[in-house]
């Protein structure tokens, strides 16, 4: 059961690639649908066995490479942490299948889509339930590439190519700090498998290794290196230009990979090495800066998007750095239930922008639609349902998780905590403002749209309408029926797959702040949304001729909208110097310049200069033969004599070189012209 | 008899390489050149005299008794090829014998 729960979606994946023109788009979809759903039914019945009755389970299937000290396996690991992430990825994957059903029902490539779509739920069920580092760099890969394969799936669009390279990059970037991570975790505990690494880690506690004269903290070293890593993966400041331009794949790709799963992988990785985190409060300290900023600063650009999918995916983004963050501060397991909370409300967010997308033949930008509420009446209530569960409306499932992060964060008491806790809680107005924008912009505000595409407007079919409707189902329930089973105090459920050393919980201290911080977040997100209705409602023509008038407010709207001008910092001052460095140095100098000339063609032309110099001798005029004859002579009598004399202090073949060399050209020198 | 044959050799020596002198710095006449190989041999020959008489030994005339042959029959057959030459090109002028361009 537990192999077939990860190997459905690959037998999916072959049929319906291999065999995708002989059954047809609708005939691969069932299939892959099908392979989808047993594998979420599997998932569940998982999730009852090693979740509830904390059964763990573990599956030694082959080994993979075994050579002296060095050995992996392909290893299945089922505890609880991986049933949790099991039930989200089949679940999500399969509502996207069901969902993508509808939603590509008119592309010619249907049958390729579907395909790596269950190709992408496969690696990521090998990323979540490896037992060694190895297999979950393996499951690492396999995302990336099937990003890379959906972003660029309409591959006739020059955008999409550049931004699947470019999310190809970036990730691969983070991937090599995960290779190193994996590779010091082998220097220094010469194994790669999770439990014993994570059973050596205390003995490794203040041990320093040594590379290139430099002692590192070794737990330090590890986890900063896995951190880079995660930052690749899930977007973290710095790494995630990526994540943005991966809007250009159809939007059910990025309702799956780049809101539910994918830029998960992170985050699970951080949640899954929390042994090795626990261990060095430096590598904490360096994920809650970076999460905790990341919040921020993905939030501030979501604001001033109005590409509907763009303001979705800064708003990832964000939520992302609350798990990344609320990982820095040693809560991993609130981390992990707001990556399930999350997961469910942005895939529904996600979705449903898709099927606005649709709805107005695929017009994404915000500011030509409105007017949507009455045509568009089950995308609005779901897409409401979405973006209050994302601004943590109480008792919606946002509500559970992001404002126990943001209470844990206070109650860490230090600088770290605080830091955290304001930037959070200024993230937290902002989400809500940009929340209630997108819908104001969208439904409630007046038709901004082509008539042409307003009368074709139609709600989502039942194929997309299904997925939806549950995703909101559990968009309301999921965090209150489900908080007590991941972040009650002392649930068993757990069962030991997260560690946390006892100093560093505060979980309890969370309970207990003064009862004003903990309403912020709500006073904070109800000020937001209402912010947002207004300006956009009843200030509209103020805001906008204080926006012409002032040019203080074009530069702010515009070093937001540009992303905070990152992306051209980035391709101006690294992309662009490394392309010369690449062009000047590497291909003009050492490829073109010192191996052509010390190589192939320096050899052939001095060759050749000099054979033509010796021919030059040459001349033709018999007086000048006969000087060159006098000359040698006079020269070999001469050798002769002194030869004696010098022959300890010259090298004799050499030096003969030598006066050959300047015999020739000075023979050179006096042909006559 | 005391002979100061140092002299008598300076006197070979410095034909010599007038001769030599002679081929290498002209550059119009190849007439000039076979006379410089002429003389060349004949401070050869003055070289062998010299000798011959000095350490009294017969086989230094005999040999630059050779040399005259030899040196007359090298200036015929260099004068017949010139003859030649000169029929074909219509002058020996040196600057103008360049065909054996490397």
């Amino acid at each position: 059961m537990y192999l077939l729960l990860v190997f459905f979606p690959l037998i999916g994946f072959t049929i319906s690639l291999f065999f995708g023109r002989f059954i047809s788009p609708r005939g691969t979809a069932l299939i892959t649908c099908t392979f989808l759903i047993l594998s979420f039914i599997l998932s569940c019945l998982s999730f009852f066995e090693v979740g509830l009755s904390r059964s763990p389970v573990y599956i030694k299937l082959s080994p993979w490479i075994d050579s002296e000290l060095f050995d992996a396996s392909w290893g299945f690991m089922f505890d609880s942490l991986t049933v949790s992430m099991c039930v989200l990825v089949t679940c999500i994957s399969s509502l996207v299948h069901i969902y993508s059903t509808g939603y590509m029902s008119h592309d010619p490539h249907q049958p390729r889509f579907m395909s790596y779509l269950s190709l992408f739920t496969f690696f990521m069920l090998m990323l979540i339930t490896s037992d060694n580092f190895i297999q979950l760099f393996f499951g690492w890969e396999g995302v990336g590439l099937c990003s890379y394969l959906l972003i660029n799936f309409w591959f006739t669009r020059l955008q999409a190519n550049k931004s699947a390279i470019k999310a190809m990059v970036i990730n691969r970037i983070g991937d090599f700090g995960l290779a190193l991570g994996i590779f010091s975790i082998f220097v220094a505990f010469k194994t790669v498998d999770y439990s014993t690494v994570f059973s050596l880690i205390p003995y490794f506690d203040g041990y320093s290794i040594s590379f290139l004269q430099f002692n590192f903290d070794l737990v330090t070293l590890i986890g900063l290196l896995l951190f880079i890593g995660a930052i690749g993966k899930s977007a973290q400041l710095g790494l995630h230009t990526w994540l943005p331009d991966a809007m250009e794949g159809p939007t059910p790709v990025s309702a799956l990979i780049h809101a539910a799963t994918m830029v998960t992988a992170g985050v699970y990785l951080i949640i899954r090495c929390s042994p090795i985190y626990e261990y060095s409060s430096s590598a904490l300290f360096y994920i809650t800066v970076v999460g905790a900023l990341t919040a921020f600063f993905a939030a501030s650009i979501g604001v001033f998007q109005n590409d509907l999918k763009k303001v979705i995916a800064y708003s990832t983004c964000s939520q992302l750095g609350y798990m990344v963050f609320a990982c820095g501060l040693s809560n991993y397991s609130i981390s992990m239930f707001h990556v399930l909370n999350h997961a469910y409300f942005k895939a529904l967010l996600f979705l449903s922008a898709g099927s606005v997308i649709h709805a107005l033949s695929d017009e994404q930008d915000m500011r030509r639609m409105g007017g949507l509420i009455q045509l568009l009446p089950f995308t609005y209530t779901m897409i409401v349902i979405g973006s209050l569960a994302l601004m943590g409306f109480p008792f919606l499932t946002g509500f559970y998780s992001k404002d126990v992060i943001l209470e844990i964060a206070y109650s860490k008491y230090n600088f770290l905590g605080t830091f955290a806790h304001w930037l959070g809680i200024t993230s937290a107005s902002i989400t809500a403002f940009y929340s209630f924008k997108l819908i104001y912009l969208t439904f409630l505000a007046a038709p901004n749209g082509y008539k042409s595409s307003m009368q074709s407007v139609h709600d989502a079919p039942f194929s997309m309408g299904l997925p939806l409707f549950f995703l909101s189902i559990c968009s309301i329930f999921v965090g209150y029926l489900t908080k007590d089973l991941f972040i009650g105090l002392g649930t068993p459920f757990w069962n030991g797959s997260i560690f946390i050393l006892p100093h560093h919980l505060n979980i309890i201290d969370a309970e207990f702040i003064p009862i004003h911080i903990k309403w912020i977040p709500f006073f904070v997100s109800i000020f937001g949304g209402s912010l947002a209705v207004c300006l956009y409602h009843l200030l509209l023509r103020l805001s906008f001729s204080f926006y012409n008038n002032t040019s203080l407010f074009i530069f702010i709207y515009t070093f937001f909208n540009k992303k905070w001008f990152f992306d051209r910092l980035q391709n101006e001052l690294i992309g662009s110097s490394l392309l010369k460095i690449g062009y000047a140095i590497t291909y003009k100098t050492i490829d073109k310049g010192l191996i052509e000339f010390f190589g192939p063609s320096g050899i052939s032309n001095m060759v050749f200069i000099v054979s033509k110099q010796v021919s030059d001798l040459e001349s033709g005029k018999i007086n000048q033969y006969a000087f060159l004859m006098f000359i040698c002579t006079t020269l070999l009598v001469s050798i002769s004599l002194v030869l004696s004399v010098i022959a300890p202090y010259i090298d004799l073949q050499l030096s003969f070189m030598f006066v050959l060399y300047i015999i020739i050209n000075n023979i050179k020198l006096n042909k006559i012209k | 008899m005391l002979i100061d044959q140092s002299k008598f050799l300076f006197v070979a020596i410095s034909l010599f390489f007038i001769g030599l002198c002679g081929i290498m710095l002209n550059r119009k006449n190849i007439i000039l050149m076979l006379m410089s190989i002429e003389l060349m041999l004949l401070a050869v020959n003055f070289n062998l005299i010299v000798f011959s008489v000095f350490l009294d030994d017969i086989i230094g005339q005999i040999f630059a008794l050779f040399v005259l042959t030899v040196a007359a029959a090298e200036s015929a057959i260099g004068l017949a090829i010139l003859v030649v030459y000169y029929r074909i090109r219509g002058t020996v002028s040196i600057e103008y014998i360049n065909l054996l361009k490397g």
